[in-house]
Order: C-alpha cells, then sequence, then structure tokens
C-alpha cells in the first residue's frame, strides 16, 4: 500500500468530476490509500496572488499546517489538480527560501491556532505517484484491456513540470513520462510537441481571445498529429480544451473536434473499468469516438434542454484580429 | 573624448545618478528570492512567452522600465494581466528571475493603487478571491453569474450550452460548499491582511 495524504482540490467536486471519479476506481488496482486532509480549503488557484501576497500564502499553508499536523505514517501530500500541486509547493518552498515571508505566514497562522514548518511536508502530483512510486510495471500487470490502436495525446501543460522546484520531471518542456504511462496501458502515444504549451489558464474568462489561440493550437496540433484524443492531467486544461472548444471553432471559424480526457479515465478502462465508472460521458467534447477504437461504448451524457430556434440566419462576422469588423 | 577616468567617475554622462527604488520595492514585496536584480536583458522571457502578441510590453521590456522607475507605466501595462502563468520564461531564464512571481506583486501592486487599464481581470480575481473568503471553497457557478453579467453579457448567449452542459453533467455545483473552520479561516486571513512581506 502507497499512503498518501489527499489534498483534491474544489475542481475534483465540480468540473473535474471525471478526474475524481475515476481515481476513485483506480485507487483499489494500484495500491494507493488516500487520507483526505482534514477541512481542507481552497488553494486560491492563480487569483489570490495577484490581490494581496500573505493572505495568499497563508490561505495556501491552513492547508499545509493541517496537513502536517495530521497523524498519519506519511508526510507526503498528493494533489491531482496541477494549480493546487503547484501552490502547495510554492508555499513550501519559498516559505524556506525567504525566511520573511515564512515568519509572516505563521504569524497570521497563529491566529488560527496553527503553524507549519517549512519542509515538513512533501508535495506531489498524482501523476508523479503513479509513475515514481507505484512503477509502470504494477500499472502493466492491472491492464485487462490494452488501448491497442488509440492515438493518445499526452498534454501536461504547464504547472506539473514547470516551474520544477524540487527536480522531480525529466525536462521542463520536453518530459517523456505521461508518454511511458500511457504506452503501459498499450496505446499509440504521439511524440506531442505541444505537450507542456498552454490552455489559456484563467485567460477563458477574463480574456478570451488570448486563450482560443492557445486553445487553437493545441486542439489543432493534436489533429495534425491524427490524436484521436488527448490525456491531461489538470482540470483547468481539461476545463479550457473541453468546454470552451466550440467557442474556439466559432472565434475562427474552424470544426475542431479533439476530446481531451484525464489520465485516470484511461487507466480505469484500461484496467477493465466500464466508462461511465471512469468519468465518461462528463465530458463536453465528446469522446465516443476515440472510445469506439478501443470497442467500447460511451455512456449518453444526461439530456440537454430542447434548444430554442435561435432566430433569423446572420452573417457571421470575422474576428477583428483576422480583418474582420 | 573624455579621458578614461573622467568617464567613470561622471557615470558615463548620467546627468542623475540611477533610481533603484522602484525595482528594489518589487523584488522585496515578491515572494522568495525573485533574482529580479539579476536581469541581463536578453529576452529569453518574451520569446518563450505564448501571450506576448497581446501584451503593451514583453517581460523584459517591463523589466527595463522598471530599472528605470517608470512606476506608473510599469502599472498600467497590461502585461502581468496577460502572463498565462505558464512558467516557460522561469525555466528558460538564464538568471533564474522568477517571472511569474514578479508579475504577481506588479498586479497587486496596480491594484493598490488604482492603475490597471482595464477593471476585467482585477474584478475577476477580487470575486474568485470573495467567495473564497467567505465559503473556504471556490464557487464556479456564482463567480461565473457574478462575472459574466457584469464584464462580459454579451457573450453569455454564446456560452448558454457550455453552461447548460455543465450543469447537466453536474460539473458545476448550484450551491456554495462551506468549510468548517469558516471562522479560523477568516481569523487567518483578517490577520494576514494587515501583514506586509517588505518591511
Amino acid at each position: 500500500m502507497n499512503k498518501y495524504i489527499f489534498y483534491p482540490g474544489c475542481s475534483m467536486e465540480g468540473s473535474a468530476r471525471a478526474y475524481y471519479d475515476s481515481l476513485k476506481v483506480i485507487e483499489g488496482p494500484l495500491g494507493l490509500e488516500l487520507e483526505e486532509v482534514n477541512d481542507w480549503n481552497c488553494c486560491g488557484a492563480t487569483e489570490y496572488l495577484s490581490i494581496n501576497l500573505i493572505p495568499a500564502y497563508s490561505l495556501i499553508a491552513r492547508n499545509l499546517a493541517l496537513a502536517a499536523q495530521q497523524n498519519t505514517e506519511t508526510k507526503t501530500v498528493m494533489a491531482p489538480c496541477s494549480a493546487c500541486y503547484l501552490n502547495l509547493e510554492k508555499a513550501d518552498y519559498y516559505m524556506a527560501e525567504r525566511p520573511a515571508l515564512g515568519e509572516k505566514v505563521n504569524e497570521a497562522l497563529a491566529a488560527g491556532g496553527l503553524h507549519y514548518t517549512p519542509g515538513s511536508l512533501e508535495i506531489r502530483h498524482l501523476v508523479d505517484v503513479i509513475i515514481n512510486d507505484i512503477g509502470l510495471e504494477t500499472v502493466k500487470a492491472k491492464v485487462v484491456r490494452p488501448l491497442t490502436g488509440l492515438r493518445i495525446a499526452p498534454y501536461l501543460g504547464c504547472m506539473v513540470p514547470r516551474p520544477d522546484y524540487q527536480k522531480r520531471w525529466s525536462d521542463h518542456e520536453h518530459p517523456s513520462e505521461l508518454d511511458d504511462l500511457m504506452k503501459a496501458l498499450g496505446a499509440e502515444v504521439i511524440d506531442f510537441p505541444l505537450k507542456t504549451a498552454c490552455c489559456g489558464g484563467h485567460m477563458t474568462q477574463i480574456g478570451p481571445e488570448t486563450a482560443y489561440e492557445l486553445i487553437r493550437r493545441l486542439v489543432s496540433g493534436a489533429e495534425e498529429f491524427k490524436a484521436d484524443i488527448m490525456v491531461t492531467v489538470c482540470p483547468m486544461c481539461q476545463m479550457n480544451l473541453d468546454a470552451y472548444q466550440s467557442e474556439t471553432n466559432r472565434y475562427f471559424g474552424t470544426n475542431f473536434h479533439m476530446p481531451i480526457v484525464f489520465f485516470t479515465q484511461l487507466m480505469a478502462v484500461a484496467f477493465g473499468i466500464n466508462p461511465k465508472e471512469a468519468g465518461f460521458g462528463l465530458e463536453l467534447t465528446s469522446a465516443k469516438d476515440a472510445l469506439a477504437h478501443i470497442g467500447l461504448e460511451a455512456p449518453t451524457p444526461a439530456a440537454a434542454p430542447h434548444k430554442k430556434a435561435e432566430g433569423l440566419p446572420m452573417p457571421k462576422a470575422l474576428p477583428k484580429k483576422y480583418g474582420g469588423e | 573624448m573624455a579621458p578614461a577616468e573622467t568617464v567613470l567617475t561622471q557615470g558615463a554622462g548620467l546627468k542623475k545618478p540611477e533610481d533603484l527604488t522602484l525595482l528594489h520595492e518589487v523584488a522585496e514585496a515578491t515572494a522568495g528570492v525573485s533574482h529580479l536584480e539579476m536581469c541581463i536583458q536578453c529576452g529569453t522571457c518574451g520569446g518563450s512567452c505564448p501571450s506576448a502578441a497581446d501584451m503593451d510590453h514583453t517581460p523584459r521590456m517591463l523589466f527595463a522600465l522598471l530599472r528605470a522607475g517608470l512606476r506608473e507605466e510599469v502599472l498600467r501595462s497590461n502585461t502581468p494581466w496577460i502572463c498565462v502563468s505558464c512558467y516557460h520564461c522561469v525555466v528558460r531564464c538564464p538568471q533564474e528571475v522568477h517571472i511569474a512571481d514578479v508579475m504577481y506583486t506588479l498586479k497587486s501592486m496596480a491594484i493598490k493603487a488604482k492603475l490597471y487599464r482595464d477593471e476585467t481581470a482585477p474584478d475577476f480575481s477580487a470575486s474568485f478571491v470573495d467567495f473564497v473568503e467567505n465559503y473556504g471553497r471556490s464557487f464556479e457557478l456564482g463567480l461565473a453569474t457574478r462575472f459574466y453579467l457584469k464584464h462580459a453579457p454579451l457573450r453569455l448567449p454564446g456560452m448558454s450550452g457550455m453552461g447548460i452542459g455543465m450543469l447537466t453533467r453536474k460539473r458545476m455545483n448550484m450551491t456554495p460548499t462551506k468549510i468548517k473552520g469558516l471562522d479560523q479561516l477568516k481569523s487567518i486571513l483578517n490577520k494576514a491582511k494587515t501583514l506586509e512581506l517588505s518591511s
């Protein structure tokens, strides 16, 4: 049994429910034992840091303090969300690198009766734990339905391989670990040059034109390589590429259809778990065709309400950036 | 041409001594050891940036402005707000400048000085933080509703399909989740708000 203190993060209960569900069903086969951080709070994502520094780090450090005082035989905190992982790691690292930050954060934590000594926990991402602690041999041994013939674009995004304070990855921009994991499932893995390119992060909300271009690069890149599906380790990447793909298509007048799912979902189906339990059907850009490649039927997503007529047909304007009004 | 020693004593013709107050202020207010003073203006950051095309200044230019002490120009720049926190520049920077963290510092300084040009991004961050401070968890539906109604109502019709898709798949919760230790969290944050890193 590999035991970890588990920091799920807010997305796992909402937009990344497929990640949570699929993680839960592969815990047993992988021999993962996860103990959730008691009463954890949001890590602040990429938002709190831009508002106010000490509160932002104190918000993160409350989680570290709670995890450190949790009575378990492990001192490793595992986070499946890239932003959560980076924030926890960053707080732990910077509180040590800049003692003044550590002191101020602990002064704030003391107001809630807490304290955190930087360096007392090890912060790791789920994909790192599966590859490096559990190991590809164990993963291979659990595969009963190899993903033969499924062409996968492995997509790590930014915040796991970078900035990589503890130097855990083979490369910051072109690491091979996720490729190896997908190969262990029997899939055909493309050498995806954009595997650590940015999905746009919160720009889908505050500056959609910037984000659409980044999303376009990724999905068109994956299509060019004739991938059937993209695989991600990050809730934000999944949300941007999946839920904003149709908006991106509308913006550029393109017709991309590139499903993107969490790596744990493909592990689950390779372990013989049915697609519905593995969280398939929750994606907005349907992975039905990709699943058909490995002889699986996708669950039908919940029916959307009837769509009302959209009114008179209107000519479509090109985005300003591309010569339109 | 002036003899070499004159150039040295007169600072190569500078009319006033170099003022690094702003540069130091930003470096001090940034988490960790930012290495900002070490920037050699090589431009690796801008060349690595996926969103540089939409920025007023590349990170390199912004750091030059910082060194020149041009406070208002720096804080009005859209650059930190366009930064997507991808850390490409950070891992490529030969001087190991914590570029993404410097961008966070500049955003909070711009908010404090009310010098940002467009309130969309600061407002998004502030709304996000507001939900976190009041529940201990983020609340996507609340954030989306509040943010889009105020800043992008015209995007709403185009996005309704996606919103419905997220709701019917239960990928967006209808109500926020509250942590048990909310009072504890609030005491921590209230104390934290009275503290500054650079003092």
